[in-house]
């Protein structure tokens, strides 16, 4: 499992039959700022997802936006893959902004 | 805060003292606060005020025991709606009826003889199904009572009808989309959600029936004929029902009186749970 390259979460769980399906939940909090992951919810249909996800995750923020996504749709990396996919940005500075000296004067970046 | 327009009573009791339908003569208790007309806008307000105490009272007695905690968080989420909703209705009550008594007082010190909720809101909560047939069969009616409250003369009610409305619509939504997922669930969902509906359905007739009270309320621009608004509930419900693949329950014996102080023995019982702790510690806060 650790050396699949990616995985579905959630997909082919071992849940009992008992058990609703798993949504991931995206919240937004203003026009135009990103959808966020806010948690997850057990649901047994999409209408019933939004629903859960409204009372657990909406109700006293200032959510103006929801998404939820079967979790089993969400393709993830594995954890075992952390080195080869993430660690290369690390030893080349130059990849980052702070390498970069902001020259004086320059105002609004 | 402007209070309703209506004086209590002047020159209306002969005619609130008649009966419209026939139901309430004579069976109106003899209380000294409410059981009589002697100030409609008052008893009409307890009415909407009753129906959302006592049923978000019930819903309540959820927390804690949902089938999940979803659902847990859901089902307390409409009870504290319909709480707050009561609340700003008793407040306004209190002022319409200018004797001082504050929401707290009108919740916690009247007796189940002096609460005017319909019968079909005090029931047990049962199993998962009744609680959510009767509370789908309750939303939809109350959807349509707020929309018209939002154009009510008085502007308090009017207000607290608007902001109740959106809260109701919600309600509505989710219970509709539960009902769907019993009725068009498992056997076993399926049959214990068509005997909630068979249970529960013969107390649905009282949201309907209209009397003097009623008709003073419309009168002064401040209330619905809820006769008036019986096919449109059916629609809502038929359709919903349908697409559960449940049966609507044929029209029959329909009990009646919660409007009048009549209640169930389900009422007393609930209320010497919800009302023990204001009245062991009269104004505790914390």
């Amino acid at each position: 499992m650790a050396n699949d390259t990616v995985s579905a979460i959630g997909g082919a769980t071992s849940a009992a039959e008992t058990q609703w399906d798993l949504w991931e939940v995206f919240t937004q909090e203003g026009e135009g700022a990103p959808h966020e992951h806010a948690g997850s919810v057990h649901a047994a249909t999409a209408e019933h997802a939004m629903q859960n996800a409204r009372d657990v995750y909406a109700r006293r923020g200032k959510v103006v936006s929801l998404w939820v996504v079967p979790t089993g749709a969400i393709i993830a990396s594995a954890p075992g893959d952390a080195g080869p996919l993430f660690d290369p940005g690390n030893d080349k500075a130059y990849r980052h902004p702070q390498f970069y000296k902001t020259p004086r004067g320059v105002r609004g970046l | 805060m402007t209070t309703g327009k209506r004086e209590a009573g002047d020159g209306k009791r002969d005619k609130v003292g008649s009966s419209v339908d026939g139901w309430v003569a004579g069976a109106r208790p003899a209380t000294a606060t409410s059981g009589t007309a002697e100030n409609p806008f008052f008893e009409y307000l307890l009415r909407l005020a009753d129906d959302r105490l006592v049923l978000g009272h019930r819903l309540s007695e959820w927390c804690g025991h949902a089938p999940i905690l979803e659902e847990d968080i859901a089902l307390a989420n409409i009870a504290l709606d319909l709480i707050g909703q009561a609340s700003l209705l008793l407040k306004l009550a209190g002022e319409i009826e200018g004797k001082g008594r504050s929401e707290d007082t009108l919740a916690y010190f009247r007796d189940a003889i002096e609460f005017r909720n319909a019968q079909l809101v005090e029931l047990p909560n049962g199993d998962f199904a009744v609680t959510i047939v009767r509370q789908f069969l309750f939303d939809a009616w109350d959807v349509l009572v707020l929309e018209r409250l939002t154009a009510a003369s008085n502007q308090s009610l009017a207000g607290i009808a608007a902001k109740a409305l959106k809260e109701a619509k919600y309600h509505l939504r989710h219970t509709a989309e539960w009902v769907r997922m019993l009725g068009d669930g498992t056997a076993e969902s399926h049959a214990r959600a068509q005997r909630a509906l068979d249970d529960l359905w013969p107390y649905t007739a009282e949201l309907f029936l209209r009397d003097a009270i009623d008709a003073e309320a419309v009168a002064s621009g401040s209330g619905v004929d809820v006769e008036s608004l019986r096919p449109r509930w059916r629609q809502t419900v038929d359709q919903v029902i349908g697409e559960a693949t449940l049966t609507v329950p044929k029209d029959g014996f329909a009990p009646r009186g919660g409007r009048a102080g009549r209640h169930t023995e389900h009422l007393g019982r609930m209320l010497a749970d919800m009302q023990s702790l204001a009245r062991a510690h009269p104004g505790a806060a914390w």
